[in-house]
């Protein structure tokens, strides 16, 4: 048999995984909805229909491109500061040593406790937004680039000097290739908590964004409005995931286990 | 073990044939056999074989960790079929100690199960560890020892229960050269005090010849006994054996029958996958 | 002392001296911070004079029911999904997504389900560390070395015996991973849930110094926060160390 037919196979269960991990959530939320009522949710059926009217309403996709736009400034900056950040550390055993507990301790507190200070220094709008996405993420790409290239096996540093090539070349063709899918790895957490972070920022440190529209449905106690903007929330959350996994298959499927 | 006992089979294997389905899209593998093998009672046997023949497939059938497609195994004249019988004790060639416990309470193991009484335990346990040289490390973790010491607990563990058929698969391949010369010496040393039957899976042709009393020779894929060479050794013998004048003749033997198979299992010669 | 704890501590100690200094001098003005050094003054203040017992045992009472029931439900589904391959499969995209949920956001539902009390807190603090516990259970799971699994069948273990005997004990690194994110990601749902929708404990009086214009007060409170988060993960991460060192890394 051959292992194309294989993959393919696995391919198609995998998109009937999807299809019952779907079903099997819609059941759960009709479930919850029984029991709740119409006070604390709607079902899932009418929750799409509310979605639907949400998307074509006028004053939503401004919000929706004021939060892609502070998730992607967040996001870049995010990476952009934690892989060098990272790399540096990782290289430089002394410094990373003494940061590393530094860092570790930063990731398990609530970045809600350091909320305050944004937005006493940097007030409302879109920069607490922004600086709040890249608090919480730059941490984790921080400490898995710094944990990847630390731990690039020495035997292939060895290998590598065995064919005389210099610090460059090394890192270049070696080290950062061997790095490179724990670096992805963090990047995709980073991701996942810069847009988390995004969103929560956007609940109190912003008059737009999705977030905004979820904390006034909640204040006004829209539950209609509150269901439909977490499915799409949901929804695209799944979606940005499903795109970084597949990135990371392609780049390193031959590599890991699927 | 009385005399007459001596020469008894202790394993009897007969038509054994190990062959692995295809599920899926994998291929049937036809792994072993068809196997025939008398085990003497009393005696060291091993097996020596080019890598993947079937050596530790083999043993697995005898511990009954595994059924035989075709044919019949017998220990101590009942069948084994699918559950490790009572009397047989496995070392295995990876690390088996149990990183959590000490290695007073690893060699305990076994015995704990049983329910045995603390007394009963405390004395076997203390009596194994001396047997092994551990006395000294009964309350050290595996982690801080090294890794011929642990294999020593493993079979410390394994003697605790006074087992009568002792499989040992490829139990030093993990080891240095001269770490698995001195544990040769031990595990021959063992076998004359505990009078179990030996049954070792190895690939290094120089151990087999030092500690057989007999060396079974497998082919390679599907793995079947080229011939079985009968060394003839004293039982009192040790790693200087090597220095007989029979020991280059043996080890000169064995290697000509399995320089063939070790090719072909390389993938010369008639493909194997 | 290390190079490496010398450096760290010279970096800190440097950086706190610094933003003492540009408080003190106006240069950060104290609309936005106060210095450190009366940071620690309100603490102290602040703890001696027992208003935040009540807000401090309440926010620290549900974070540990969130973790003990986070770690013992986590186990055991981690257990069972482990058995069934194929659920495993199925759940995946689930727990790859999981975090970007805004869990907070099914607060409103919770109070219908559970009555405004503290439990809603608790639950969402609940699902926010299940997962984790669940995720890492399962690697721990997969990293059961087979020689183990095939000793335990050499001594006639059942699956039962195998399980609790040499499975779990195995995997117990892992599942202290598992331990470790529950108790921050309680952590992180407690405190955020108090601070977002002002109930009681630490968040909430976060969110009241800081709408209150109260900066003395906020500042100490994140300092205790960062105190108390730091001071649990070295407990936590000194007893993981013990373990690992006597265990081995596996």
């Amino acid at each position: 048999m051959s292992v194309v037919a294989d993959s393919r196979r696995r391919g198609d269960s995998r998109v009937a995984d999807v299809l019952v991990l779907i079903l099997v959530l819609g059941l759960v939320w009709q479930a919850f909805y029984e029991m709740a009522g119409d006070v604390a949710m709607t079902p899932p059926l009418a929750t799409i229909g509310y979605a639907v009217r949400l998307m074509l309403a006028p004053d939503f996709w401004p919000n929706v491109r004021a939060t892609l736009d502070a998730f992607g400034l967040a996001a870049l900056i995010s990476a952009c500061v934690g892989v060098p950040a990272g790399v540096l550390l990782g290289v430089h055993r002394l410094a990373g040593d003494a940061a590393d507990p530094v860092l570790v301790a930063l990731y398990s507190v609530p970045k809600i406790v350091f909320y305050p200070v944004i937005l006493l220094s940097l007030g409302l709008g879109l920069a607490p937004v922004v600086a709040f996405g890249v608090l919480n993420g730059v941490l984790p790409i921080m400490i898995f680039t710094m944990h990847a290239v630390a731990h690039v096996k020495p035997i292939y540093l060895k290998m590598g000097r065995s064919f005389d090539l210099t610090a460059w070349q090394l890192m270049q063709t070696i080290a950062f290739p061997a790095a490179l899918p724990e670096i992805l790895t963090g990047l995709r957490i980073g991701l996942s908590l810069t847009f988390i972070g995004t969103l929560l920022s956007e609940m109190f440190a912003a008059h737009a964004g999705v977030g905004h529209l979820l904390i006034t449905a909640m204040q006004l106690n829209q539950v209609p409005r509150i269901m439909s903007l977490t499915l799409l929330i949901v929804v695209f959350a799944a979606l940005l995931n499903t795109v970084v996994v597949w990135v990371e298959h392609r780049a390193y499927g031959h590599a890991t286990d699927s | 073990m009385s005399g007459t006992d001596q020469q008894a089979a202790h394993v009897v294997l007969r038509g054994v044939t190990r062959v692995y389905d295809g599920d899926g899209g994998t291929q049937r593998v036809h792994a072993l056999g068809p196997i025939d093998l008398d085990l003497l009672r009393g005696q060291l046997f091993s097996v020596i074989g080019p890598s993947g023949c079937g050596k530790s497939t083999l043993l697995d059938l005898i511990a009954g960790l595994s059924r035989a497609t075709a044919g019949e195994i017998t220990f101590e004249g009942r069948p084994i079929r699918g559950q490790v019988p009572d009397g047989i004790g496995l070392v295995f060639q990876e690390d088996a100690s149990l990183p959590w416990l000490t290695v007073w309470d690893n060699v305990a193991f076994g015995l704990r199960r049983r329910g045995a009484a603390p007394g009963e335990i405390r004395r076997r346990v203390d009596d194994a560890l001396k047997l092994m040289g551990l006395t000294d490390f009964g309350r050290a973790y595996p982690a801080q020892l090294s890794g011929g010491m642990r294999q020593r607990v493993c079979i410390a563990r394994t003697l605790v229960l006074e087992p009568r058929l002792i499989l040992l698969d490829e139990p030093f391949g993990a080891l240095d050269q001269q770490t698995r010369l001195l544990m040769g010496d031990e595990v021959l040393r063992l076998w004359r005090e505990t009078g179990a039957t030996i049954f070792l899976i190895t690939h290094a042709i120089d151990e087999a010849t030092v500690l057989s009393d007999r060396v079974g020779v497998m082919s390679a894929r599907p793995g079947r006994f080229l011939e079985i060479v009968e060394t003839g050794w004293p039982r009192e013998r040790d790693s200087r054996i090597a220095e007989h004048a029979d020991f280059g003749r043996i080890t000169g033997h064995i290697w000509s029958l399995l320089r063939d198979e070790s090719l072909k299992a390389m993938g010369h010669g008639p493909a194997v996958q | 002392m290390k190079p490496a704890v010398a450096l760290r501590t010279a970096v800190l100690a440097g950086a706190v001296l610094l933003l003492e200094v540009l408080c003190r001098a106006g240069v950060i003005s104290r609309f936005t911070m106060v210095p450190p050094s009366a940071m620690l003054v309100g603490l102290v203040a602040l703890l001696r004079s027992g208003s935040l017992n009540g807000d401090l045992l309440a926010t620290f009472t549900a974070v540990a029911i969130a973790v003990v029931s986070a770690v013992l439900v986590g186990v055991l589904a981690g257990a069972v999904v482990h058995t069934v391959p194929r659920v495993r499969r199925i759940l995946d995209p689930l727990f790859g997504t999981y975090y970007a949920i805004p869990i907070w956001a099914f607060y409103p539902l919770f109070i219908v389900l559970f009555g405004l009390n503290e439990i809603p807190k608790v639950v969402i603090a609940f699902l926010y560390s299940v997962v984790a516990v669940v995720v890492n259970t399962l690697l721990g799971l997969d990293r059961v070395p087979r020689v183990l699994l095939k000793m335990a069948r050499s001594y006639r273990m059942g699956p039962f015996e195998t399980g609790v005997r040499v499975v779990l004990p195995s995997a117990a690194p892992f599942i202290i991973t598992g331990v470790k994110l529950a108790i921050a990601y309680s952590l992180i749902g407690v405190i955020s849930t108090e601070f977002i929708l002002s109930s009681r404990g630490v968040g909430y009086r976060l969110s009241f110094a800081y709408l209150g214009f109260d900066n003395t007060t906020l500042y100490a409170l994140i300092v205790l926060l960062l105190i108390c988060v730091t001071t649990i993960n070295q407990i936590v991460y000194a007893w993981e160390q013990v373990l690992l060192q006597r265990w081995g890394r596996r």
